[in-house]
């Protein structure tokens, strides 16, 4: 079986998940080493995933954890667990 | 032991360590809730972050989650993940709240966007320079890319946000939302290369600059 770019673009997510069959992956490996297109569209749809997956990009304000564990400490205190 | 560590069942699978660590809770060790929580607090604002895009709201409905979280500790059976179950509490409390805000929401205007063909092609280019995740220390990028997800149409913001980010798997996912596996995985998919398109030439523009042999750009 001999892939083309659009079949690549079709399995890009699943194959970044590691959610494709060993015969598909090969091809799709075979065909990467020669389309420097599908190379770049693997390559930065991968790190898009990578990149939103990290903490950075969410901002949590400061003292949230402290606001919080205030608010849970003055439950905790009149309310016996149910 | 500690309270995140796995361990192993006689059959060989994994028990959730929370479920030993509600079990005390609930036998009257309540200080032990905010160790339990502590793992999952950061997920449970993002989460409410993105539904519903203001930190103050946000900030208050994980309060309340987690207030949830604590009088339905006795309904955990440790049949998911803890932290995806809390996720659940949160999700619930950020859509009743939503609800409640009848906002004229644009979500509920928008066509399905999987009832049209739509185009789902990646931006085209030759050549990738990662960016590093280092990249992340400008904010302006983190802000970038919250923004391109924030612009996605609903569904597909639903599974970019817990798959890529809450780091949900599959299943979880599938059973958060009400879908299939087969229909997180498409959803997904497609999300993907609509933020790749969306984010690729913001991303080209932060690459770390190719260098000469003499360190000069070239």
């Amino acid at each position: 079986m001999r892939i083309d770019c659009h079949h690549v673009w079709d399995h890009l997510s699943l194959y970044i998940d590691g959610d494709v069959e060993a015969e598909l992956r090969a091809e799709i490996d075979r065909h990467l080493e020669h389309c420097e297109i599908c190379s770049a569209v693997m390559d930065s749809t991968r790190n898009v995933v990578v990149l939103m997956a990290d903490e950075r990009v969410f901002e949590i304000p400061a003292g949230y954890s402290e606001r919080l564990h205030e608010r849970l400490e003055a439950m905790l205190k009149r309310e016996p667990p149910q | 032991m500690g309270l995140t560590a796995q361990t192993t069942r006689g059959d060989g699978s994994f028990a959730d360590p929370a479920v030993a660590t509600i079990a005390r809770i609930l036998a009257g060790e309540t200080q032990l809730f905010h160790e339990l929580i502590r793992p999952v607090e950061r997920s449970v604002y993002v989460m409410l972050l993105m539904l519903l895009r203001n930190e103050a709201d946000a900030e208050d409905a994980a309060q309340e989650a987690m207030i949830k979280v604590y009088r339905n500790l006795h309904a955990f059976r440790g049949e998911a993940r803890f932290s995806t179950w809390v996720i659940s509490i949160a999700r619930n409390e950020g859509l009743t709240r939503l609800k409640k805000q009848q906002r004229r929401a644009e979500d509920s205007l928008e066509v399905d966007p999987e009832e049209k063909s739509g185009d789902f092609t990646p931006a085209m280019l030759t050549d990738w320079r990662e960016v590093p995740l280092e990249a992340l220390e400008r904010k302006e990028l983190g802000g970038q890319i919250q923004r391109a997800i924030a612009g996605l149409p609903k569904i597909y913001r639903d599974v970019v946000e817990l798959r890529d980010i809450e780091e949900l798997d599959v299943q979880e996912t599938a059973d958060m939302l009400g879908v299939t596996a087969g229909t997180v995985k498409v959803r997904l998919h497609r999300a993907r290369l609509m933020l790749q398109k969306e984010l690729v030439p913001v991303l080209q523009k932060q690459a770390p600059a190719r260098r000469g042999i003499f360190g000069w750009r070239i």
